[in-house]
């Protein structure tokens, strides 16, 4: 048989935020760690109490956008200096830098293009939320009125977290069975 | 969570749980629909197909059908292009900006109005597609190579720029309703029954859980898009106005164009949000979501923006003067003493008197004349577009080239035919789709929920009696 630990799958559903958030605090300081927390909708604050990193997608916008600044200065540099020279209306483009004014607002418009449709993608593929994907709560009650704290521990950890849990006017706690998590060779 | 001062007037009506929330929004999609649903979405989808109609035989016979004439080239097209987009603006306005401003009653609101900018943007789009003529060619708008050699468009013109423009504009404004509404086809996947009811909002919620991590990214999300789509809303319908200022046409080589049609289009867009809000308000029983204070709220905006059309209205004409130049005077002279007066006196009623009356409280909290008043402003903003459009083109440098200007009935069902469109869409829309973001109103509910915030007062009044 191969070696390595069981992990209990815990679910508490609380009825509010407010409790579940002084249990998150409580499991976090007595060293218990919170896999995951489902929310009817985003709880300020409880990124740094279950431990969530900061989510660098702003900087990704940041690149995205200038991609498309680039793109957009490429493109109108090519077409209009580059590839056909022209004299539209007494306004000559003999140089990108004479014509730059009239390229305003298509660099605008596609910088905030490249930066708004990038993050969008970049945001649902890192959530994974794609058409068809299988709903990621574990409780459906969650996306109505319920908060579930997702804990997956080992027994005697189990316990604690139980206890700290019923501490803080837990509705339910749900044991969903256990986890075998295989020893590393 | 932070307290929120007792005198400011509670969102959210009532002793409402996050139950309720979620019994309420979801309360159009398990029920049936009323007697009146389907008596309007008859009406619109009808005027719909009248309008698909009229496009079909323009496209047959060409823009000749239409009233257009050498002179007034442009005319119902583009003022229903310029009406559109403008209305389209408030919703971005809504979501975007008063989010930036952490307005919280923006929530109740944003969703619908968001809506209202995608079906706005599209009825907008059908007309600026067709006015050129021959729209199967419609893609040499855009820069690819074509069969002329190596010609490409111009993007020194403000046609193009507004291409550009547009097209973002709806696609952002697309990407960012749906990012919202992604948590909200999560909760009604996991409350529907019937069998086709969850595989279709199963689809649509992409998998939505709600976790923690993924609400960080779903923020993050939403505040970068907000600050995107900030700059966008003003740069749309500036560059619209540049299709206009851009040129020589006395009346419309203009410097303040660009927020002054900024500011109407966000003062017709509210308009358009108020007189669709009060019929989903009544329909859908939403009273205790889109409370007078809301009502109350987007009227100030009404005002504001009202009242900075009014004075670009003046300026104009002060310009005019001032500016010495004959042609410059007699456009705005014509405007309002021509043969088409009519339709300038019609648009300062509208747009500069009307919205002053919100001055009184009375009729700013008032559901009856809010609703009046934003359908006049509407129909305001509408001459505003036809008198910059129609009379300053019929009379212009050459006198032999003066013109008069009659629409066709063409140009009329097309016209009628987008609001029909306009109205189906949003009747479909607030049948299968949540009409308000439930899951941000959650977050607002314990600072500004009625019953909530009395439980809150008393608490602090005990205490302080108790020292």
């Amino acid at each position: 048989m191969a070696t390595g630990t069981t992990k209990q799958i815990i679910h508490g559903v609380f009825g509010d935020e407010e409790p579940m958030m002084a249990a998150c605090k409580k499991l976090r300081a007595s060293g218990i760690r919170i896999k995951d927390v489902f929310t009817p909708f985003p709880v300020h604050g409880i990124d740094g109490v279950i431990g969530v990193p900061r989510t660098r997608l702003a900087i990704c916008a940041f690149i995205y956008g200038i991609t498309g600044t680039c793109l957009a200065t490429l493109m109108m540099w090519y077409m209009m200096i580059h590839d056909w020279n022209s004299d539209i209306g007494g306004k000559p483009t003999w140089a990108y830098y004479f014509a730059v004014p009239a390229f305003i607002p298509i660099t605008f418009e596609s910088t905030v293009f490249c930066a708004a449709h990038g993050m969008a993608l970049t945001y649902l593929l890192r959530c994974m939320l794609v058409p068809g994907a299988r709903p990621k709560n574990p409780d459906p009650r969650t996306t109505d009125d319920k908060f579930l704290v997702y804990l997956e521990l080992n027994d005697e950890q189990a316990k604690k977290a139980e206890a700290i849990l019923k501490e803080h006017s837990v509705e339910e706690v749900n044991h969903k069975g256990t986890l075998f998590i295989p020893a590393p060779y | 969570m932070h307290a929120e001062s007792e005198i400011r007037e509670p969102l959210i009506l009532g002793t409402k749980t996050y139950r309720q929330i979620t019994d309420d929004i979801i309360a159009p999609i398990e029920g049936k629909a009323s007697k009146g649903w389907y008596i309007l979405l008859t009406i619109s989808a009808l005027t719909f197909l009248w309008g698909i109609g009229c496009l079909a035989y323009t496209i047959g016979v060409g823009i000749g059908a239409w009233g257009s004439n050498n002179s007034a080239d442009w005319a119902w097209d583009i003022t229903n292009f310029v009406w559109w987009i403008g209305i389209g603006h408030a919703g971005t306005l809504i979501s975007a900006v008063l989010l930036l401003f952490r307005q919280k009653w923006r929530m109740a609101i944003n969703r619908s109005a968001e809506a209202m900018t995608i079906f706005a943007v599209m009825c907008a789009a059908i007309f600026v597609t067709l006015h050129t003529g021959r729209p199967w060619l419609d893609y040499m708008l855009f820069p690819l190579p074509n069969q002329f050699g190596s010609l490409w468009p111009n993007f020194n013109s403000p046609l193009l720029w507004d291409v550009f423009a547009v097209s973002t504009y709806f696609t952002v404004s697309l990407v960012f309703w749906y990012i919202g509404l992604i948590p909200d086809f999560g909760m009604i996947r996991d409350r529907v029954i019937k069998p086709w009811q969850k595989k279709m909002y199963g689809l649509l919620s992409f998998g939505w859980g709600g976790s923690a991590r993924h609400w960080s990214r779903f923020e993050e999300v939403s505040l970068v898009l907000a600050g995107l789509s900030t700059p966008l809303v003003f740069s749309v319908h500036s560059i619209v106005s540049f299709d206009f200022a851009t040129s020589i046409v006395p009346g419309w080589h203009t410097t303040i164009f660009p927020p002054y049609f900024v500011s109407g289009a966000v003062f017709s867009g509210f308009a358009m949000v108020l007189t669709l809000m009060l019929v989903v308000r009544k329909i859908y029983k939403l009273e205790a979501y889109l409370t007078i204070k809301h009502i109350e709220y987007m009227n100030i905006v009404i005002i504001v923006t009202g009242s900075i059309v009014g004075v670009a209205y003046l300026t104009e004409l002060f310009m005019a003067w001032y500016s010495g130049v004959e042609w410059e005077q007699y456009a705005f002279l014509n405007r309002a003493t021509g043969p088409l007066s009519w339709s300038y006196w019609a648009m300062m009623t509208c747009n500069v008197i009307s919205p002053q009356l919100f001055w009184f409280k009375k009729i700013r909290t008032s559901i009856l004349a809010t609703f009046i008043l934003s359908i006049v402003v509407n129909i305001g903003m509408w001459f505003e577009r036809f008198v910059i459009i129609v009379p300053t083109l019929l009379r212009t440098f050459l006198p032999s080239s003066w013109n008069t200007y009659t629409p066709s009935f063409i140009d009329i069902g097309i016209f009628i035919g987008t609001i029909g469109m306009f109205g189906t869409f949003f009747l479909l829309f607030s049948r299968f789709f949540p009409v308000i973001a439930q899951a941000e109103l959650k977050t607002i509910l314990k600072q500004s929920g009625e019953s909530q915030k009395k439980a809150a007062a008393n608490h602090k009044h005990e205490h302080i009696s108790a020292h």
